[in-house]
């Protein structure tokens, strides 16, 4: 007989709503959480003068999106419910909340459900006067645009797409500024994921899709979407270099181009694997003639309890260098 | 409240008693090719949207559509709450002076409009677009170049939607959940352009109601059935 996975949850039903007073309860001096929504803005927004940035999602991708709030990154986000899209007046409200009169970038995943969402609400409160430029990430290089009518997903690169655009909105850069640099992050990274394992969604309890025991999948989503190719387990350097080839042929890069790399657990695999994968990807990019200028290790865009990772490929500049390198302190990501 | 106001209210409550009773035929026509969560969503979106409409103290016809479109966004997860909900809303603003056959037009063509715009989907992706564009259109000649009575002219368009959710089932879906499944989608009746028919069935059902004070039955027979599995090759 089934017997549902053992997790911490009260009431699947009251996981988004507690987890959101939880990261309320963690930083009590850096949110507030929006009366009657799932919407979480800095305790001080708006921030006179400056540019808000926002984004949201669906939940069970923590620590995005909240964590990302603070100084040098977002504004504020909203959490929907798990893997659902944030309803429109929720984004309404969090656009509204992080005005200040200089307008508000919006940073949306590319997934049907978010992007028609956030359109609506940007719609409406264009409709009250406020500027809202938007971004649309999708640097997911494992599903074709002809093959998925939304085209590539949005998962880790977005991470970027939020340091670079707050750190220009931060700089008291204008909109159409801010918008630029997160459109120039988007224009230049390239993400590939694989599952060891599916992840459990706290509504049905058990796993989404079934992996063999000696399988994993390459190209899966941050909702344990179909991925590209279902295989036998392989050794860590083996499924790096495939997550890795897969990111560098749709790139292009020229030799000698500088980069940032984000090797991403999916919520459930050990820093010290992240680690052996970083170890292989830093080889690789050295034979490819790739000098890497940053390089991220850790869960910065996650599916829930699913094992496996991703690898994040951004090309970089002086200008994204300066950007992403830029003070921010937010519960997920702190630079001096 | 004012009489029109009054009929938008008795209209809401129609589509909502109308979507509750096919709610599980809707789960189960989106449990073939989407996330079998297209039934529940909309009974619980538009029983919100009742309550909400029925709150309002006199409402003029353009708040009480955007009332509930309103409801419709935050309830409705999804696409779905952006498709129905959100293109209520703005399309509430053509009967801010009311309903009159150019209003109703007007209201129809924008609703359209930003249903198409949002999803960016066209005739032939199996959506909800397909029985919307032959309703919209025929309404509209038929009021405009046949001069035919509101009535007679919404009747035509729900046949015309009718015939539009019947069309959905050949073809394969390029927009919207469905499109993940390519031509496994074939032989299926989009949920989405059913649900849409089921609500102009009900406006049809309440419009007869308030116009001819009668009631009005032949509308359910007209039901679409689900698809039959075997037929489908799967």
């Amino acid at each position: 007989m089934w017997v549902r996975m053992k997790k911490l949850i009260n009431d699947p039903d009251d996981i988004v709503d507690e987890m959101l007073d939880g990261i309320v309860a963690t930083h009590p001096d850096r949110f507030r959480r929006l009366p009657d929504t799932q919407v979480l803005v800095r305790d001080d927004a708006p921030l006179d003068g400056k540019v808000g940035v926002v984004s949201g999602g669906g939940s069970g991708h923590e620590p995005a999106h909240a964590g990302y709030v603070g100084d040098g990154m977002l504004d504020g986000a909203a959490a929907g419910d798990v893997f659902s899209s944030p309803t429109a007046d929720e984004f309404e409200e969090l656009i509204e909340a992080c005005d200040s009169g200089e307008g508000v970038l919006a940073v949306v995943k590319n997934y049907e459900g978010d992007v028609m969402n956030f359109e609506t609400a940007i719609e409406l409160v264009e409709m009250e006067g406020t500027d809202v430029e938007t971004v649309v990430v999708n640097d997911d290089v494992a599903v074709e645009d002809s093959l998925y009518t939304s085209g590539r997903r949005g998962v880790c690169g977005t991470i970027l797409v939020h340091k670079a655009a707050g750190a220009k909105a931060a700089e008291g850069a204008d909109l159409k500024e801010v918008q630029r640099v997160g459109q120039k992050v988007i224009d230049n990274v390239g993400t590939m994921g694989m599952a060891l394992t599916s992840c459990v969604t706290p509504e049905k309890g058990e796993p989404t899709f079934d992996l063999g025991e000696d399988e994993i999948e390459l190209g899966i989503g941050i909702h344990g979407e179909p991925g590209t190719e279902r295989t036998d387990i392989m050794r860590a350097d083996e499924i790096t270099e495939e997550l890795t080839t897969a990111v560098l042929d749709d790139l292009d890069l020229d030799e000698g181009q500088e980069v940032v790399t984000i090797v991403n657990g999916m919520g459930g695999t050990p820093q010290m694997e992240l680690f052996v994968v970083n170890r292989r990807l830093q080889e690789l990019l050295d034979d490819h003639g790739l000098e890497t200028w940053d390089a991220w290790v850790g869960d910065y865009m996650t599916s829930l309890d699913m094992a496996g990772c991703s690898v994040t490929i951004c090309a970089v500049d002086e200008e994204l260098k300066e950007l992403l390198s830029a003070p921010v302190n937010t519960p997920a990501l702190t630079a001096p | 409240m004012s009489t029109d106001g009054q009929a938008v209210v008795a209209a809401v409550r129609r589509v909502a008693d109308r979507i509750e009773s096919e709610r599980d035929h809707l789960t189960d026509l989106d449990s073939a090719i989407g996330d079998a969560d297209h039934g529940g969503n909309m009974a619980r979106g538009w029983a919100r949207a009742v309550e909400a409409v029925e709150d309002l103290d006199d409402p003029d016809p353009a708040t009480v559509v955007k009332t509930a479109g309103k409801t419709l966004m935050s309830e409705v997860g999804g696409a779905s709450g952006p498709l129905y909900g959100g293109s209520l809303v703005f399309a509430s603003t053509e009967l801010d002076e009311g309903i009159t056959p150019e209003s109703a037009i007007a209201f129809a063509e924008t609703y359209l409009e930003k249903v198409t715009d949002r999803g960016d989907a066209t005739v032939g992706d199996q959506t909800m677009v397909d029985a919307l564009v032959p309703a919209v259109h025929t309404f509209k000649k038929s009021i405009e170049t046949d001069e035919l009575p509101p009535l007679e002219a919404l009747a035509k368009a729900v046949d015309a939607a009718q015939r539009g959710v019947e069309f959905t089932v050949p073809i394969r879906a390029s927009k919207g959940r469905a499109s993940y499944l390519g031509w496994r989608s074939v032989g299926h009746q989009d949920p989405g352009a059913t649900s849409t028919l089921f609500i102009m069935e009900a406006l049809l059902a309440v419009a007869q109601e308030s116009l001819d004070g009668d009631d009005f039955e032949s509308v359910d027979a007209t039901s679409p059935t689900i698809p039959d599995e075997e037929a489908t090759g799967e």
